[in-house]
């Protein structure tokens, strides 16, 4: 669970001397870290420290400037891939498609051949395992709805089991449940550590609630510029500052408040 | 209460929209019956009565020279080249659109010839059309396509440019390719930006038909009414005129209906015209 020391194998996510600047505005600098596989790692920091450039950068959405990122021994692809899935704060599920056509379409992409379209057999197959996911996130009521046509509480559910479908080895949550109320955020931590332990995914996820951060870890980053210029705010990039191990999802953190809050599916 | 609050109701609101329309239509009335006063020959404002008989002429009577019904055929005959205008325009939206909106290559590729071609002011074509074609439909045609083609392509590849960042990466995350993307994320909610497109194409569409059809042609709507213009015969270009309008109208209002039943999910929220 700790960074690995030299010499040592290599860890899951080995992360070496990471640098990102736009322009000339360094954003990293020397971000070094490995973490084990099945670790949940929170992160915080200061808005605008380049968390989730750092995401991005797991994710292969951008080249980092400087430093290697392997999974696995391997370095990671330049572009995204079922390896990695990624939930962000804003909802990203797609608005065309029905709570349950966005949980076929990975099945759909994975055996649709070039147009990603599933039929017969191979079509209600996937619809079962779609509705399975429906009722494992509790929005089997909502099976015909829109995206549009739900609370923000359930657009993170269906993202979060979505980014889960195509079975990926690192989940990356950017903000996951900064835009919900403290209830729903509640039951949607409950479900990201129980479906974390059920599949043994690697997690990162970004938060700006410390609480979230130490309640929901088992280990913790902070990012933050250790040099700083007072007449250049922007001349030094932010790094981790502190790397802390945790005893990992508290349990009294996740019990909801009542025994009604209890069932998920019955939240909305 | 602020009058930005105030909506008026069902009835309110149909009351209302019809002010306009009675008052252009009495003010007509009035000059008509003022001008035929001063003199019973007058062209220019005809009677309601007048138009409706010339109107009906058109619409029922066969033609004593050729035995046609002329109004059906200029509206058959305009209906159809707009319609292949429009059909090859968005088919022209559909793929240059789709590669500008989606492909980074597809951009740099056709994005500057796009915006150049739409600078070209598409009634200088038409001499260059009826050389290069010939005098028939397809010049006419033509000109709707070049009229029309370069801001339907624009309009589809910015709503492609606009679709959330994270979408895209979501769906590279779920294992898309380049392919699977287009055809499940990309172009399902291109297709109702399209229907607007044409709706928003229509409207020089029918100018440029109009125009094509006005110098070059044997039968339309569009001919009809520069043809008729020699005789001041106002009874049946004034109906033509409202007869073209009307047609729009219920296009545009079968479009927009159509985009409802057919992409319910792009009208969940928001106003539209
Ligand atoms: N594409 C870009 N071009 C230039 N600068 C960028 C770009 N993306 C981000 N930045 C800058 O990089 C810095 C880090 O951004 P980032 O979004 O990673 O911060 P963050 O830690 O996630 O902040 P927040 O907590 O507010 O989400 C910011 O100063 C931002 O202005
Ligand atoms: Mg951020």
């Amino acid at each position: 669970m700790t960074g690995t020391a030299a010499g040592a194998a290599p860890a899951f996510v080995e992360v070496k001397r990471l640098a990102v600047t736009y322009g000339d505005a360094p954003i990293l600098e020397g971000v070094s870290v490995g973490v084990a596989e099945g670790a949940l790692v929170t992160i915080v920091g200061a808005s605008g420290c380049g968390k989730s450039t750092f995401l991005r950068i797991l994710l292969g959405q951008e080249r980092p400037t400087g430093g290697t990122v392997a999974i696995d021994g391997a370095p990671i692809a330049p572009e995204p891939d079922p390896n990695r899935g990624i939930v962000f704060q804003k909802s990203s599920v797609f608005p065309h498609l029905t709570v349950r056509g966005n949980l076929m379409l990975p099945f759909e992409i994975a055996g649709g051949g070039p147009l990603a379209r599933l039929f017969g057999a191979r079509r209600r197959a996937a619809r079962q395992k779609a509705d399975a996911m429906m009722e494992r996130i509790g929005l089997a009521h909502a099976a015909d709805r829109y995206p549009a046509q739900l609370s923000g509480g359930m657009q993170q559910r269906l993202a979060l089991g979505q980014a889960l479908l195509p079975r990926p080895k690192i989940l990356l949550l950017d903000e996951p449940f900064g835009a919900l109320d403290p209830g729903t955020r509640r039951e949607m931590q409950a479900l990201l550590v129980e479906l974390w332990r059920e599949t043994g995914m690697t997690v990162f996820m970004v938060t700006h609630d410390i609480q979230e951060a130490f309640d929901l870890g088992t280990r913790i980053l902070v990012f933050d510029k250790i040099r700083h210029d007072p007449q250049h705010p922007h001349a030094y990039g932010a790094t981790i500052t502190y790397d802390i191990p945790l005893k990992g999802p508290v349990a009294e953190a996740l019990r909801p408040a009542t025994p009604a809050n209890l069932n998920v599916k019955d939240a909305f | 209460m602020r009058l930005i609050n105030q909506r008026p109701g069902r009835v309110g609101a149909i009351l209302l929209g019809a002010i306009p329309f009675a008052l252009a239509l009495a003010a007509y009335v009035v000059g008509s019956a003022v001008r035929r006063a001063e003199n019973p020959q007058d062209k220019l404002l005809p009677s309601l009565e007048a138009m409706g008989t010339a109107f009906a002429r058109m619409a029922f009577e066969a033609d004593r020279r050729s035995g046609d019904y002329l109004l059906w055929v200029d509206t058959a005959a305009s209906l159809e080249r707009l319609a292949h205008g429009m059909l090859i325009a968005a088919g022209l939206a559909i793929v240059v659109g789709a590669l500008i909106g989606i492909l980074p290559v597809g951009r740099a590729l056709l994005s500057p010839f796009v915006s150049a071609f739409s600078l070209i002011p598409p009634i200088t074509v038409l001499p260059i059309l009826f050389i290069v074609l010939g005098l028939g439909e397809a010049a006419k045609v033509g000109l709707i396509v070049v009229g029309t083609a370069p801001l339907m392509i624009r309009a589809v590849a910015q709503s492609v440019l606009d679709l959330p960042r994270e979408e895209i990466i979501r769906a590279q995350t779920l294992g898309a390719s380049t392919m699977q993307l287009t055809a499940r994320v990309v172009l399902p909610q291109m297709w109702p930006h399209l229907v607007r497109a044409i709706r928003m194409g229509l409207v020089p569409a029918w100018i440029f038909l109009v125009s094509a059809e006005a110098i070059a042609a044997t039968e339309g709507l569009g001919y009809r009414i520069f043809l008729v213009r020699r005789y001041l015969a106002m009874d049946v270009i004034i109906p033509y005129v409202l007869w073209i309008t009307l047609i729009a109208y219920v296009l545009d209002r079968a479009l927009a209906l159509a985009s409802r039943r057919l992409f319910p999910w792009a009208h969940l929220s928001g106003d539209a015209l």
